[in-house]
Formats: C-alpha cells, structure tokens, sequence
C-alpha cells in the first residue's frame, strides 16, 4: 500500500499500457525483445546471485574462523614451551609440543579434586532436582487442588526477579543461619528447585493425551506408577535437556561457589582455574600462559565432548528455553 | 473431579518444591526488602532479638557512592554497545545461514560453540590473546636490543621513549600486520598510545569484542528458528513482485521475525544489565583498574558488598538493579508493542 502512495506514477503508467490496443502492445514487446535478450537478462540474473552467493559464504566462513580462532588459538598455546609463546613473531603451529604443561596446569590450579567435587555437586544436584522437578510439574499438570493456576501463576512470576537479589538473604541463611559454608550442601540445595525447569516439563506433562491418564485409572494405577511409567518416558527428551543444562550449570557455576567457598576441598572447578597462580617465578612476575591454558583446556574439554555428543538436545533445549515468554 | 484425598495427595507432590522455594525463592523477596530499609542491619544482631530503625539510608548510600556509579556506567555502556551490535549481527547471520545450501549444519554447529564454554575460562583466552608480555619503555634513542621499538613520543625532558615487549599477544601481532600500532588492551596503567590517559577506552573494547562473541550463539539459533518458520509464499509473492533483496529483507523479513528480534533485544538488556562473570574472565577478581578506570559492573558491586558483609547496601542495590530491569523491559515492550507486527 505504501508502496502505491509513494509512485503513483507507476500505476498510472501499468494502467494505459493495459488500455493501449493490443497491436501496439505486441510491437512494444517485439521492441523489448530486440533491446534486451531473455537469455541475456537470465545469465545476468544468474551471475548476480552466484555473485551473491559468494559473498555470503566469504562472510560466513570469516565468521566462523573468527568464532573458532580463539580455541585454536587456546589449543596450541597450550602445548607450546614459555619461550615459544613470548617470540615476538608468533607461532601458529607448535614447534615442540610441550605436554609438561598440562602436569604444571593439574598440579597449580588442583584441577583432580575439584573436577571430582564438581562432578559430585553436578550428579547430586542434577538427580534431586529431576526427582523434585517430576513431582511438581505432574501436580501442576494433572492434579487438582485449590489454588493451583494462581499459585503457578506467582511461581512464574518469581522468574523475572533478578537471581542476585536472592543470593544476598540466600548466603545470609546458608552462611549465617546454617552454617553451611565450606560444605557441599551450600553448593546444592539453594538451586535445586528452578520454576523455569517445573514450567518447561509441566509444559510437556500436559501435551499429554487425558485419555491416558483415565485409561490407566481404569486399569488401577495409582498417580504415582502412572506418572513413572506413562509420563516421564514421554517426556524423556526434555528430561534429558534438563539433565544437560544443569550439569552445564554446574560446571559452569562461579558466583555461589565463590560466596560460600573458601578451600578447594569443596569449591568447584571454575573458582580453582580463575583462582590458581600460574607463574614461572617466585615473585610472581611471570605468568605462565601455556600452563593457564593447558588448565583451561582441560576445563573445556568435558564441555566440548558432552556438546558433541549431544548437540541435539542442548540446542533444542536452549532454543525452548527462548520462548519461554 | 476435586475430592479431599486428592487435594491431600498433591500437596505431597508439592511438598519438597515448596518448602525449597519458600526458603529459597519467597523468603529471599520479602527479606531483602526488609533489609535494604533497615537501617545498619547485621544478620547476627537479628538473630539475636536486635530491633534496627526503618529508613532509606541504604539507597541514599549505594546512589550517592561514586563507585556505584562507575558501576552503572560501565553496565550502561556494556549494555548499549553489545545487545544493538549482537543482533544485528546475529539478524544478518541468521538470514545468510537461511538462504545458503551447503555446509549450513556445520556452520550452525561452529556459531553455537561459544555457548557452551565456560565464560571465566574463555575470559581467560580472551585475555591472552589481548595481552602484552614483557612490555618496557625504553629510550629509542638508545635502545641497543633486537626488538623493534613501537609508539615513540616524545617526553617532558625531550626524549623519545618508546615501548618494547617480548610478545605483543595475537590481536597486537594482526594488528601490526595491517600496519597498526600495537595497544596496550588489558594491562592496568599506562596507555602506551596516548601517555598519561588510562586505558578505560581499550579495556572496554576487549569486554564489548568478548560480550558479543558470548552472546551471538543464542541469538542465532533463535533468530534463525524463527527464520525456518516462515512462510515461503511470502518470499515467493516478493520475487514475483520483483522486490530487491534489501526490499525483501526490510519490508518481509524482519516484520515477520519481529517478535524473536523483540524477544533477543529483551533478555539481551536484561543479561546484560547483570553482566559480570565476563569481565571477571578477563580482568580478574578485581574486574580492572582500582579508581576511575574500574570495569566493575552493578552485580560486580553487590557481590563486593556481599563478601564485606554490608547486606544493607547490597540489597539496595540489588532492588535498583531489578527497578531498572523492570524499567528497561517494560521500556522494551511498549517500543515493541508499537513495532512488532502481529
């Protein structure tokens, strides 16, 4: 409409070439036909969306060598020697793989203890918080009890409240309180209920046809064997998503840990790479780069292989998680 | 349908959600409330029966510190620097991974990368890669070494100082290469461009290079699922139409993803109003400088003031870190209730 608004022109002009006689008509387009050639106009139109194509796999593949050049960049200085990372003209394949790197990165930053601390708060943590996460989302979806759509409702509303205002009165209850901290139960039970995590599965509970939950009513279920063995195998997939995301959680989880950690015997793996000194020296003049990202690769991996693995599900999950609204 | 045995049964599903979030989830609303109102609240005091005055004083204090505003500018430019340039960026990735053939998969599998790194350790490559090692000023004048002395000027005494280093770091090293003057990006101190000045400007630029490169996996998968949910018979009435691929895009394209544009733009705002993790990956625990060139940001600020035990100042804080939140969402919704179609 706009268009028509701004180029009258253009429709006075459509509309007497309409109206003009036909002999006229055909004469125009024996001319048109002589001036531009179909073939002509084809091949044209035909190289410019070659052209085109080009420019956008140019511009995608430089992307992607921007996105992935920090962890190539990552990988080989972390096997190159101190005195190869610090040539002024740099080198972008190693000259000697230096492995001892990856013994100095282990041994400074005690990556042993906490990757088994954060396996730990990551397998406990994400097992409770499944368990938790079913019970609820099933009363949310099939049960029925006064009060439920405005209690569900407050729960929802809870999630556009920024997390730090929790960890002020949270770290004051676990710390001060509980005397939970330097313990593994600060580390779980402040997170192991997430109303995203209830919303997304009770999401998926109710896409779940009534008429089996009656039909094994009549069968004699109760709720319970109902739920275990009719619903969460239907729900699996975003059973799995949670699984992976909370584990990524974990592992990734900095702030907390930080809060109410103080030792490495149970803080968690982020807190010992961000937190460990890696220098050459003892007056801590001299970082040692190839170690700290000997440690950071080793941080990485576990990531990138779950990623790998399981691409799948952590892209559909996160792509779910993005319409939430 | 509602029988009292079943009412009694589902609040036993209930049960251990709800007494976690009420600990957890409710109490944590009401208490940092109370909190940020008393005046010079102390968690033991409390607990041992200790009355403390209502007031304002905890906001007056937190508004009214100079580094809390050092916080909130350093958030607000982090803020509208990255969220415009990451969807824009991420828009025209979207719409190019849409209209290619080829290797589209393995391309979608390279720009989600980011997203499943930590963001502290990749903070630190980040920073490794910007960092100088070994950097000294020299007089070039004299300097006898085999290293090339880079961004000489002259001092107050007359002479010509310069700066040698024994690795640039990559981004330095490209830079050279196109035949720049290397810049000093993550140390704290001298600006080795423009002596005497701090470094503020550099420093930023590493934070804005790394925020968005965190930020773009999320907002392509999103834009580019809304992409595949297109219908095509409005590309195909376009092409009939003649419309140019700029027209195209304008006019159809970014209409129709109008509500995942609103929806990145959003949580874009609201992640990056609690940015922090980020700036600790790359400037340490200390998040830059002490002083004006500092990179602390407002979560950075109430975690500060959580560890030194000043609940009152952290949770007053952390209510203005929701107002402008809410503020800036609900800004979000009225521009995009006014433009997004449909």
């Amino acid at each position: 409409m706009e268009n028509n608004q701004n180029n009258p022109q253009g429709e006075i002009r459509e509309y007497s070439a309409l109206t003009s006689s036909n002999n006229t008509l055909s004469e125009s387009l024996k001319r048109d036909a002589a001036t531009y050639d179909v073939k002509k106009v084809e091949r044209r139109a035909k190289a410019q969306k070659i052209i085109s194509n080009i420019i956008v796999y140019i511009f995608l593949i430089a992307l992607a060598v921007i996105v992935i050049f920090p962890f190539y960049w990552m990988l080989i200085s972390s096997v190159k020697t101190y005195d190869e990372y610090t040539q002024s003209n740099p080198t972008f394949w190693p000259q000697i793989f230096n492995w001892k790197n990856y013994a100095d990165a282990y041994s400074a930053a005690s990556l042993g203890t906490l990757f088994l601390n954060t396996v730990y708060v990551g397998i406990v943590s994400t097992l409770l918080s499944l368990i938790i996460t079913v019970l609820s989302a099933f009363a949310f979806a099939r049960l029925e009890f006064k009060g439920r759509d405005s209690m569900f409702a407050f729960l929802l509303a809870t999630m556009m409240i920024p997390g730090e205002l929790f960890t002020i009165t949270n770290y004051q209850t676990v710390v001060v309180f509980l005397h939970w901290k330097d313990t593994f139960s600060a580390l779980i039970i402040p997170f192991l209920v997430s109303v995203f995590y209830i919303y997304l599965l009770r999401q998926n509970f109710k896409q779940i046809p009534n008429e089996l939950y009656l039909a094994a009513k009549v069968d004699g279920k109760s709720d319970f064997e109902y739920l275990i063995k009719v619903m969460v195998p239907l729900a699996l997939p975003s059973l799995i998503s949670i699984t992976i995301l909370k584990m990524m959680g974990a592992w990734n989880s900095y702030i907390w840990p930080r809060l109410v950690t103080t030792d490495t015997t149970h803080q968690l793996i982020t807190n010992g790479l961000r937190g460990a000194s890696f220098y050459l020296d003892g007056d801590n003049t001299k970082v040692n780069y190839p170690a700290q990202m000997a440690a950071v690769v080793l941080v990485s991996i576990p990531l990138f292989i779950v990623f790998i693995c399981l691409r799948k599900y952590i892209m559909k999950g996160v792509s779910r998680s993005g319409i939430k609204g | 349908m509602v029988d009292s045995r079943q009412q009694w049964k589902a609040w036993l599903y209930l049960l251990p959600a709800l007494i976690l979030l009420a600990v957890f989830t409710v109490y944590p609303i009401i208490n940092t409330v109370k909190i940020a109102l008393l005046e010079g609240y102390q968690p033991l005091g409390a607990m041992g029966g200790e009355l403390y005055a209502f007031g304002f004083s905890n906001f007056s204090k937190v508004i009214h510190y100079k580094d809390f505003l050092t916080c909130l500018k350093n958030t607000v430019i982090l803020c509208v620097t990255t969220v415009p340039l990451s969807c824009f960026l991420a828009l025209i990735v979207a719409v190019c991974l849409n209209s290619i053939k080829y290797l589209g998969k393995v391309l979608q599998t390279i720009y989600f990368l980011p997203y499943v790194t930590n963001t502290i350790a990749i903070g630190m490559v980040f920073a490794m890669m910007f960092n100088i090692v070994g950097l000294t000023a020299v007089n070039a004048d004299t300097y006898q070494g085999a290293l090339q002395v880079y961004n000489i000027y002259t001092n107050s005494q007359g002479e010509h100082i310069g700066y040698v280093a024994q690795s640039w770091g990559i981004i330095n090293n490209i830079i050279q290469a196109f035949g720049g003057n290397p810049i000093n990006w993550i140390n704290a101190g001298v600006n080795i461009n423009r002596p005497g000045a701090n470094t503020y400007i550099a420093n930023i630029t590493v934070m804005i290079v790394y925020i968005v490169w965190n930020a773009l996996p999320f907002k392509i998968l999103i834009l580019l699922g809304g992409l595949q949910g297109v219908n095509k018979q409005y590309y195909d009435a376009a092409k009939i139409d003649g419309a140019s691929k700029w027209r195209v895009f304008w006019r159809i394209t970014c209409p129709l993803l109008s509500p995942m544009i609103a929806y990145v733009v959003i949580t874009g705002f609201i992640g990056g109003f609690k940015e922090y993790s980020s700036v600790v990956g790359i400037f340490g625990e200390d998040m830059g400088p002490a002083g004006n060139g500092s990179l602390m940001t407002i979560v950075g600020y109430i975690y500060k003031a959580i560890s030194s035990n000043n609940y009152g100042t952290a949770s007053a804080a952390s209510l203005i870190l929701f107002g402008i939140i809410l503020l800036v969402t609900l800004v979000n919704l009225y521009v995009s209730s006014k433009k997004v179609h449909y």
